[in-house]
């Protein structure tokens, strides 16, 4: 695997755009920019092969804002869209029906409903026969399509559609989110890595060095969502850089299994600073704040961080949980 | 595990074309005969024979494809359709359960106008679990877009999937299509069967030329969202046209096809109806038990005639109507049951003759055959003397449903064992 970058800084985001102006997403949709920086990366000759999603809908005949291909399968097995399609160039090539300047670079893009749920017999099967090619999850912790009902993504102490607060359930969803980034990397994925849209160079570097390997690359996107989240759509940027801030989306990779965070914050921000910013955790807050849940979730990131520091070697200050 | 068994003679010493092949092995024979470049697989009995012909075939380096084995029916019809609108030529095959649960992509695969051929070796469906046949798994796969044929006899076999390539891939229907044959039936009896040579198939079915494959050089999004359903409508009206002319391509593809290798098939076929009074309209394996009973019925002076039914979709109302009209009765014998309304073919069947002045006076529903039940040839000769009462107005016109009075005292004595009775 290479080592040498071609991006430093932000400067070095490469201008071309294979996403033109103007799609049905909605303003402030943090997936639909991860679409957008992880194209740049890979350059035009792409095949996009998605699930049913929020990012299913930018694709509305007879508008594609794509400079790239396209397909459409369902919600439960774009990889397998991927199998045919990776499957389909290779025999073609290899039989002399198809140029090789014809090769194209197979990604699935799906939301997190397909990722950590419904599509994972689908994905389980192509990390199996170590499929070449990329799965871009845009992790908005829900069903956003659909109406924000919860997901295994959804995180503990959210409000969702079917997890919604009351007086009988107060703190929401009541299960942790699943851990994808360690079920692909158990499963033997040789490039696993999380991404944040409001860190840049590291997202593009990491497209980048998943290039060099052949086999399934997993990349999570830690995707703000306005709709479903409920914030003003101009905050999106900064609330993805406070869940990095306050450690609740570390950025790692792991490298044929070997796992290292890409960024260790030399202190964390209180999780709370990130929640309070959410209509989602607002009944965390109010009409009286639920001290318990919220030190619940600032331990299980202290815990999380304390783990990770042992095992890399390296200590972060973490607030206080007690 | 080769299934093939060389015929060198007839047993009387005289030369005899062909080879001994199961109902799998020709489907297997004729994909390999198609030149398909991939094979998504997934097994179940009784398809698995199929998949693992293949699978040898393409190790040992005597079909050039790719092989891949998914992890779902799902799955498999996901990269099956993929595949094909990336520009491959797609071969696969399923049963049963699998077609069931890879229904969700038929619609998308025929949604995409991807051309690929999938063999389904018909088995009842679940619960309770059986393996034998019945056609409610293929005509669940009814109204998905998919062409459907139908075939009786191994030989069959090969010679639907390759008019199912073709027509197919032509231009003016660009469907996917369904093959069937019966589980066990044909699946696993070896009969004689004449291979196309490879020249000849080579000439009657070129290199598959796809209009708008996904290219680098030449972008497409395909299964894309609409927002409207006029939008839909028209998309939906596009592939009923297009299954539609099929039938046309159909006979056009079959007259090449009897040129080149001398078999000669129509989207139905009469079997002794010139002056058939009385006529039994069936499909796949159990047709040749039919034509048993109108021998049988003839031998007694009754002119009775069988219509079989090879292209289920696009249904051929005009051929069924055209063998139909003018004779006294008909029987449509359904080897399927929709729970709550009968045999699912009969009201096609039915529909096809309400506008025609001289159809029959009489047309008998018949189900029989369900989880591959044994059909006795009093059972199928009964279907005409229905037939016969019912038109004469000696009895009511009502649905038959076959089981005979000895198989009804085997059922009872098991009902009473798990009842825990003696
Ligand atoms: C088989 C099936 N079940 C349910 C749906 C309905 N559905 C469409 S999108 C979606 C949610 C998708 O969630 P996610 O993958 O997180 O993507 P997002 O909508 O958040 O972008 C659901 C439940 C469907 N299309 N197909
Ligand atoms: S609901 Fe969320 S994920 Fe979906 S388009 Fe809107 S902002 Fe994006
Ligand atoms: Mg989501």
């Amino acid at each position: 695997m290479s080592t040498a970058t071609r991006f430093r800084t932000l400067k070095d985001m490469p201008k071309e755009d294979y996403l033109s102006a103007g799609n049905t997403m909605c303003a402030g949709c943090g997936g639909i920019l991860a679409v957008r920086i992880f194209h740049k990366v890979l350059g035009p000759n792409v095949a996009w092969v998605n699930a049913a999603g929020c990012m299913t809908i930018a694709m509305s005949y007879p508008l594609s804002p794509l400079k790239s291909n396209w397909i459409y399968t369902a919600f439960a097995s774009a990889p397998a869209g991927a199998q045919g399609v990776r499957d389909a160039l290779d025999v073609l090539v290899a039989k002399g029906k198809l140029p090789v300047s014809e090769d194209m670079k197979v990604v699935v893009v799906t939301g997190d409903g397909a990722a950590y749920g419904i599509g994972f017999q689908s994905t389980a099967g192509a990390i199996d026969r170590h499929l070449d090619f990329y799965y871009l999850c845009y992790d908005n912790e829900a069903y956003g399509n659909t109406g924000f009902q919860m997901s295994s993504s959804t995180p503990y102490g959210s409000a969702s559609k079917t997890t919604p607060p009351t007086a009988a359930n107060p703190i929401g969803n009541t299960h942790k989110k699943m851990d994808l980034f360690e079920v692909w990397r158990a499963q033997g994925a040789p490039y696993v890595a999380t991404l944040s849209n409001s860190h840049g160079v590291d997202f593009l570097k990491k497209v980048e060095k998943g290039g060099t390997v052949k086999g399934p690359k997993l990349y999570i996107d830690f995707a703000a969502c306005p709709t479903g989240w409920g914030y003003d759509p101009k905050d999106s940027i900064e609330l993805e850089k406070l869940a990095v801030q306050t450690g609740v989306w570390p950025l790692k990779e792991a490298v044929d299994g070997v796992v290292k965070h890409t960024l260790v914050p030399r202190s964390l921000l209180p999780v709370k600073e990130y929640l309070k910013r959410q209509e989602r955790f607002s009944h965390l807050f109010e009409p009286a704040e639920m001290t318990d849940v919220i030190r619940t979730i600032q331990s299980s990131v202290n815990a999380y961080w304390a783990e990770a520091g042992a095992r890399e070697g390296f200590s972060v200050k973490v607030p206080d949980s007690a | 595990m080769p299934t093939e068994g060389d015929l060198a003679d007839d047993g009387g010493g005289h030369a005899v074309k062909g080879k001994l092949l199961t109902g799998n092995a020709a489907a297997a024979s004729a994909a390999r005969l198609a030149r398909v470049d991939y094979i998504p697989a997934y097994p179940i009995t009784p398809q698995t024979e199929i998949i693992e012909t293949i699978a040898d075939w393409v190790r040992e380096g005597t079909m050039d494809a790719k092989f891949v084995q998914l992890e779902s029916e799902h799955s498999m019809m996901t990269a099956a359709g993929t595949a094909s609108l990336a520009g491959a030529r797609v071969f696969t095959a399923t049963s049963s359960q699998g077609l069931l649960y890879a229904m969700e992509m038929l619609y998308n695969v025929s949604g995409w106008r991807a051309p690929m051929v999938l063999v389904n070796v018909s088995r009842a469906l679940a619960a309770p679990i059986v393996l034998e046949p019945d056609h409610n798994d293929v005509l669940a796969a009814r109204d998905s877009g998919f062409i459907q044929l139908h075939s009786e006899t191994c030989q069959e076999v090969a010679d639907m999937v390759l008019l199912a390539y073709r027509v197919a891939e032509d231009s003016r229907v660009m469907l996917p299509a369904i093959v069937n044959l019966d589980g066990f039936y044909l699946s696993f009896t070896r009969e004689r069967v004449v291979l196309p040579d490879q020249k000849g198939v080579d000439s009657f079915l070129p290199p598959y030329q796809p209009p708008h494959p996904l290219r680098a050089s030449q972008p497409v999004a395909k299964g894309t969202a609409v927002m409207e359903g006029f939008v839909y409508s028209y998309f939906k009206y596009n592939m009923h046209a297009a299954a539609v002319r099929a039938k046309k391509v159909f006979s056009e593809a079959a007259r090449d096809y009897k040129e080149l290798f001398g078999r000669d098939y129509g989207p139905v076929e009469g079997y002794r109806l010139d002056d058939a009074e009385y006529v039994i309209v069936m499909s796949n394996s159990f047709t040749t038990l039919g034509r048993q009973a109108v021998n049988r019925m003839r031998e007694r002076g009754v002119p009775a005639g069988l219509l079989k039914l090879r292209m289920v979709r696009p249904f051929p109302t005009e051929e069924v109507v055209a063998l139909l009209k003018g004779r006294k009765a008909a029987a449509v014998f359904d080897q399927n049951l929709s729970p709550g309304s009968g045999g699912i073919l009969f009201p096609e069947v039915a529909a096809s003759m309400y506008h025609v002045r001289d159809r029959p006076q009489t047309i008998l529903p018949v189900v029989g055959g369900l989880g591959g039940k044994q059909l006795t040839s009093d059972e199928m000769t009964s279907i005409f003397e229905e037939m016969i009462a019912v038109n004469s107005g000696s009895k009511p016109l009502a649905p038959m449903f076959l089981m005979r009075s000895e198989e009804m005292a085997k059922v009872k004595r098991a009902v009473a064992l798990a009842e825990g009775g003696s």
